[in-house]
């Protein structure tokens, strides 16, 4: 119990400390009472309204839960659906779990420190829920395990954590999604995502983000590879919101473990987007790729990318695109440390206006002007099922947008 | 049939073409002539529709439309494609996934990579360091899948490699439905091969290459921004190259 009361007394002496970067946010402003949800059956779950649905199925859910292997359900502080149709996937809510399993303590706050900032702080202190995905060693799912934390109480702090285990030689693919109400305006999400690729695992992580205009975002996620294990870790974000800043944290730390990230951000005027990428090539033969795609739509974005190369041996790469369209700011930071021979480590950044050349260009094969689809970035290594339904996501969003 | 009366178009603030008069049959291909600057890629990007090419006077019409008004997407769904000289690179998307746009997803993008050798090129980005003989295999491998009735060639044969130049000719000419010409001629008298021909092209040549796999039915020189003859395609060329392009078309006239 000891650990327990020391968390919370680190979280409390961090509960103002501001974070290193993105603009300061006061939680006070954010009510965090619990708002109370009804339990969704499965059948529920297929019976929501028509507007809600729709913005359930851009953040990349399938209410059907046909093609996937488990769902989490999270409706403002309420876990309102949690299941797994899928042997070996075990999907529990953080409150349960850290109520009813041990085991659980090995992971909660072990790779995200609790006071890293007044945001970290919230999730110890103020924690509504969240969901815990572990798949078991050597379990290979086929479908992905959907998870979606919804936002709909105006002037809600959704304060979640979520812990997500590929045990030894599991393959596990997760799809989670964060939407708002389309009446919801202002709100603030905390999330605190801790990710575990054990020996030879395999883990996708796809995040959709669906946000509102008034929404503030601090997403806080670390992430610890074993050797042999892949981490594909990919982000999309083509809605507005008023402010987001993340810096996910990957330590490869076995031998040939391999990280990925990649994202499509779409900036939407009066948005900010401070969105970066960390990975730390700890051991012979890790290799790890950022590749970020931005259009600033009129938005704020800034694209950081920072690659640590410990020891010999390894090879890393970051490439950041940003085509600024209507407007809009487009800064790409790109970092690279080296710290011994034997490194080899590139990136490649580029933030330009789309040319009318190449508008015309793409125009005189029958493109429309507006069509955006070329903009896509193909994620190498993720399963065909899980590749339809990010392009599906991408268009319902890109059709939404226009 | 593309028809073009009495087209003016200006570049900025310069005339760059005067009193175009151009017809192309359906099944025609025309070769087009001049000195650098006289308005050849002028004419093909303002038949192509780019609006820097202000029309200021005259039509154009394709398939009895008026597409003199027409955006550039909307008059290469109608029918019309065009081979670029110097394309430009689009980052971000690979030559697999532009083919894929031009067959509008139909068609089948690795046997058409495959006729123009070109299947080791499919993951890049589009033109991104191509070489001249590439980039012409790029956008002939486009063309292809495109499927256009009208094609409009910028110097398809410049910047390749011989070794490259019977490739690129015989893609032209697969696309303009003129290859196996000696063949066909045993079987089909010449005036049947032009009924059942439909596509249409417009070549712009410096060196004439291209017609050694191309027949084309008409040539046309374009001097100071005037179309100013048709004629015989390898008569116009002896004869520029005997008296130069100006004498040539006042010969000719």
């Amino acid at each position: 119990m000891h650990s327990i009361d020391e968390l919370k007394e680190r979280a409390e002496k961090a509960s103002g400390k501001k974070a290193l970067i993105g603009p300061d946010i006061n939680l006070d402003e954010f009510e965090k009472a619990p708002v109370p949800h009804k339990y969704l059956a499965d059948e529920d779950l297929c019976a929501l309204p028509e507007e809600e649905e729709q913005e359930l199925i851009m953040a990349g859910m399938d209410i059907t839960q046909k093609e996937r292997g488990g769902t989490y359900f999270q409706k403002d502080t309420t876990v309102v659906h949690c299941g797994t149709k899928q042997e070996g996937v075990e999907v529990i809510p953080i409150r349960r779990a850290l109520e009813e399993h041990e085991w659980i303590r090995d992971y909660y706050w072990k790779l995200v420190k609790v006071d890293t900032d007044k945001y970290t702080a919230a999730a110890e202190l103020d924690l509504h829920d969240g969901y815990v995905i572990r798949a078991l060693p050597g379990s290979k799912s086929v479908y992905p395990v959907q998870a979606c934390l919804y936002l709909e109480k105006e002037g809600l702090q959704q304060t979640v954590h979520n812990i997500i285990i590929a045990e030894e030689d599991s393959e596990l693919h997760i799809i989670t999604g964060c939407a708002t109400s389309p009446h919801l305006k202002k709100g603030a999400h905390v999330g605190i995502s801790e990710f575990f690729v054990k020996k030879n695992a395999k883990l996708s992580f796809t995040m959709i983000h669906n946000w509102a205009e008034d929404m503030v975002v601090r997403p806080r996620s670390v992430a610890r590879v074993e050797a042999g294990g892949l981490f594909l870790n990919n982000y999309i974000c083509m809605k507005p919101v008023k402010s987001l800043q993340m810096y996910p944290v990957t330590h490869l730390a076995g031998e040939d473990a391999v990280a990925r990230f990649y994202s499509i951000i779409v900036g939407s005027p009066g948005s900010e987007y401070d969105i970066g990428g960390r990975i730390f090539l700890k051991k012979p033969g890790t290799r790890a790729e950022i590749v970020t795609r931005t259009i600033s739509n009129g938005g704020d974005i800034i694209a950081r990318g920072h690659l640590i190369g410990e020891v010999a041996g390894i090879k890393a790469h970051l490439e950041c695109k940003g085509l600024i369209l209507n407007g809009g700011i487009m800064r790409a930071i790109p970092e690279l440390e080296g710290y011994v021979d034997g490194v080899e480590m590139s990136h490649e950044a580029a933030v330009g206006k789309i040319a009318q050349e190449e508008i015309s260009y793409l125009m005189s094969r029958g493109l429309d002007e507006d069509d955006r689809g070329f903009l896509n970035v193909d994620i190498p290594g993720l399963p065909e099922q899980l590749k339809a339904e990010i392009d599906r996501a991408i268009e319902a969003s890109d059709k939404d947008m226009m | 049939m593309l028809h073009i009366e009495d087209l003016q178009v200006e570049l900025g603030e310069k005339v760059i073409l005067k009193h175009i008069d151009l017809d192309i049959k359906i099944g025609e291909t025309h070769a087009l002539f001049g000195p650098n600057g006289s308005g050849k890629t002028s004419l093909l990007m303002t038949i192509m529709g780019y609006p820097q090419y202000k029309v200021v006077r005259g039509k154009i019409f394709f398939k009895d439309v008026d597409i003199t008004e027409l955006p550039i997407n909307e008059r290469a769904q109608l029918g019309i494609g065009m081979s670029y000289q110097r394309p430009p690179t689009i980052d971000g998307l690979k030559t697999r996934q532009i083919v894929q746009i031009c067959g509008k997803d139909k068609v089948d993008v690795e046997a058409l990579a495959g006729r123009v050798n070109f299947l080791d090129f499919m993951e890049r980005d589009v033109n991104a360091g191509f070489s001249g003989g590439e980039i012409k295999r790029s956008e002939l491998l486009q063309l292809m899948a495109q499927d256009a009735d009208l094609m409009l060639f910028d110097e398809p044969e410049s910047g390749v490699d011989i070794e490259n130049i019977a490739l690129v000719g015989e893609t032209i000419a697969g696309l303009l439905q003129r290859n196996g010409e000696q063949y066909e001629q045993k079987i089909k008298t010449k005036m049947q091969r032009k009924i059942e021909r439909t596509k249409m092209g417009l070549i712009i040549t410096h060196t004439g290459y291209i017609l050694d796999y191309v027949a084309a039915d008409k040539g046309q020189v374009l001097f100071d921004g005037m179309l100013s003859c048709v004629s015989n395609p390898v008569e116009i060329l002896k004869c520029i190259g005997k008296t130069g392009y100006e004498e040539c078309v006042r010969c000719i006239v």
